[in-house]
């Protein structure tokens, strides 16, 4: 059942949904260094190449308690950050695109890490 | 309305008191997901795009106040105030949390709901007529019926782990209105031509989806009192030699396709035989406790006609425009039924808030002997209105935005969730619901088209019944963007019929013009008094192929 998905095209972002919310996350590197998951798509850590995309799956492995349905996902950098490629995770990290109130376009979990 | 018994009850609250326990050993780390994840399903719980998703069952569609009370509860206090209603009869939660899904789960059992088959490869939800029991076109309320299926099928251990997932709909009526010929098995309550006697016709191996499929009638007449051996033996023909090895050819339409009907039919019929009948099915007894829940409430006697309704209708157009299109005939004179549409124009089909479940409750206790319904076309129904009342009721809905003239209209559109919410889409449906019922919203122009069912899905599962709109459209995804294509032709009543392919698929902001074009043709070609699906039928698909043709090329 748990199959890992082929690597997408760097530079890429790892998402997720937390375990207990199920809100969009993504893997971010704290100021030690660490990987942690935040729920700000801007905040999101790119990887380049392949190590860092290959720390990242790691992370992901590593991270079954806490987090459902990690994946890699190819990304642009804008001006405010990596934006995914394909419209399907745009629209996972932005929430339903007929209700801008809901999701992380309505600010929903941008403030901060992942606690709890 | 079906109490549960004791047995209900204690069963219900012993599954939420397991799924507690499962939820527990998850967040412990004493389940992985792997191990985790059938369970969470069992119990309606998905993960979709940005959040869970609960898939609460509302068997045959029917609801009581209270029910829909406690729902607009567990949305204001679980999720973000509104429910979405599907066309299967269910209600889905799209935002709660894992953590809070048994306190949810609580919340239903409280009111005698839960989402026990809701998912996995079961006998699901039984779905029905939502006119069931007050409609002028049917023979017998198929409810007990439903009834008697949901009792038979709950974690019916032999049939837990079928091939696939399996769906059963019921009618009593003549006309369809519960699309039985897209289900698995769909069940037509029958008069005997010769005796009489009441009985049901049995069709198998409907089904939407990447393979459509109508359904095949197996039995023409099938005694009341055989039903549950019958269903028996034909889940069984299913459950031994339906692929296990191919989840796309595992469907039980697949099997009847395959093997034909004949033998099919064959097979079933060697299989009933070799039964017990007596032990499977159930006894007289049980069949009249459960259709004493089902007696029709305490009517008044009025005369057919209503004075007071023909006076407000002559004073407000508006009102005359929502009875002259929301109600349909009830058997019972000085009633009607009341559809109450959640298609208002620019706003998510079968999505209702909080604040209007409860508003659509209060009116139900008040109006309608505390009962609703839920349609597959994914509106509400207060099913026992007195045409006295129907003034006081359409002055509440309005201030809530529940007033909209629309039903079976071009902007009454079925649409799934699609890729704002669902993880398996390939592009959106409600986007292109909204853009379509924009460029129609003039009741005018609806009321002079007349009747016309779009129903989109955004990916090829089909949820949305595209295959059987009379227009469908179908969201794909070419090159990185999302294409749209279109279907004709598709009927999902007692004619039923799957709809064919119009040309290649379209960018969504020419979809709009697309059925612009697509009616256009049918008011140049329609007879006097013909209906957009009559014309389809007559005229062909070629005049609008080349119409399409010319819109395709142009883009
Ligand atoms: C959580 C999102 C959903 C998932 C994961 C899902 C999954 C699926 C899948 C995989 C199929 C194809 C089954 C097959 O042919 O074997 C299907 C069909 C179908 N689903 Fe859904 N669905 C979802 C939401 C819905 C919703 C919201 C509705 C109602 C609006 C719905 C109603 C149906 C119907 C009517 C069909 C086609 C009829 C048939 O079974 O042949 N589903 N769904
Ligand atoms: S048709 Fe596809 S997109 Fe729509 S709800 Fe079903 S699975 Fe999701």
């Amino acid at each position: 059942m748990t199959s890992t998905p082929k690597r997408p095209p760097l530079p890429a972002i790892l998402l997720a949904n937390d375990l207990l919310d199920g809100d969009v996350v993504f893997a971010v590197e704290d100021a030690d260094g660490a990987l942690d998951w935040t729920r700000d798509p801007r905040l999101a850590l790119v990887a380049d190449e392949g190590v860092a995309a290959g720390r990242l799956e790691a992370f992901a492995a590593a991270a079954r308690q806490q987090v459902v349905d990690a994946y890699l996902v190819d990304v642009e950098i804008g001006p405010n950050g990596p934006v995914p490629r394909h419209f399907r995770e745009r629209f996972k990290t932005l929430g339903p695109s007929t209700r801008p109130d809901l999701g992380k376009q309505a600010g929903e979990g941008i403030a901060g890490r992942r606690s709890a | 309305m079906y109490r549960y018994d004791e047995f209900d009850e204690r069963f219900v609250r012993d599954r939420v008191a397991q799924f507690g326990d499962q939820v527990a050993r998850r967040l412990d780390g004493s389940l992985t997901e792997d191990e985790f994840k059938p369970l969470r399903l069992k119990n309606g719980v998905y993960l979709q795009l940005h959040a869970y998703m609960l898939r609460i069952a509302i068997p045959y569609g029917t609801l009581s106040s209270r029910q829909l009370r406690q729902l607009a509860l567990i949305g204001e206090r679980y999720d973000r105030s509104y429910g979405h209603f599907t066309t299967r009869q269910n209600l889905q939660f799209n935002w709660p949390k894992l953590r809070d899904v048994p306190a949810i789960l609580d919340l239903l059992a409280d009111v005698e709901m839960h989402c026990i088959q809701t998912s996995g490869n079961c006998i699901r939800n039984v779905t029905a007529d939502h006119f069931a029991g007050v409609a002028q076109d049917e023979i017998e309320d198929p409810r007990p019926v439903c009834e008697l299926i949901r009792q038979w099928s709950t974690a019916h251990p032999e049939f837990s782990y079928l091939p696939r997932k399996f769906k059963i709909a019921a009618t009593g009526a003549q006309h369809d209105r519960a699309v039985i010929k897209a289900h698995d098995i769909g069940l037509r309550i029958v008069r005997h031509p010769e005796s009489g006697e009441i009985g049901y016709e049995i069709s198998v191996g409907g089904g939407l989806g990447r393979t459509p499929m109508i359904g095949k009638v197996v039995r023409d007449f099938l005694p009341k009192a055989d039903l549950l051996a019958y269903l028996e033996a034909v889940m069984r023909v299913y459950n031994l030699e339906g692929r296990r090895d191919n989840k796309y050819k595992a469907r039980v339409k697949i099997l009847v396709h395959e093997i034909g009907t004949e033998e099919f039919r064959r097979r079933v019929e060697a299989e009933f035989s070799a039964l017990d009948g007596p032990s499977v099915n159930a006894d007289a007894e049980e069949l009249a406790r459960i259709a004493a829940y089902f007696t029709p409430p305490a009517y008044e006697t009025l005369p057919p006609d209503s004075g007071a309704l023909a006076v407000a209708k002559a004073g407000n157009p508006d009102f005359a425009r929502w009875v002259d299109t929301n109600l349909t005939p009830h058997r019972v004179p000085g009633y009607t039924a009341v559809t109450i549409s959640l298609k208002p124009v620019g706003l998510a089909p079968g999505d209702a808030t909080s604040e209007q479940m409860r508003l659509v409750a209060d009116l139900a206790e008040r109006y309608s002997f505390d009962e609703l319904r839920v349609t597959h076309a994914q509106n509400l129904v207060l099913p026992h209105v007195r045409k006295d009342d129907l003034f006081a009721i359409w002055q509440a809905l309005v201030p809530v935005g529940l007033a909209t003239a629309n039903l079976g209209l071009i902007t009454d559109i079925i649409a799934c969730p699609g890729l704002d919410y669902c993880s398996l889409a390939t592009a959106r449906s409600i986007p292109i619901a909204q853009a379509i019922a924009q460029r129609f919203a003039d009741a005018d122009r609806q009321a002079s088209i007349g009747e016309l069912n779009i129903k989109i899905s955004g990916c090829i599962n089909a949820c949305g019944h595209h295959h059987v709109g009379h227009i469908g459209i179908l969201g794909l995804e070419k090159r990185g963007i999302e294409s749209y294509q279109i279907t004709l032709g598709g009927d999902a009543t007692e004619n039923a019929a799957i709809g064919e392919i119009l040309g290649p698929g379209l960018p969504a902001e020419d979809v709009p013009d697309a059925i612009e074009a697509i009616v256009g043709v049918y008011e140049s070609q329609r007879h006097d008094g013909e209906r957009f699906i009559e014309t389809v039928k007559r005229v062909g698909l070629v005049p609008f192929k080349a119409a399409f043709r010319e819109l395709a090329d142009a883009a």
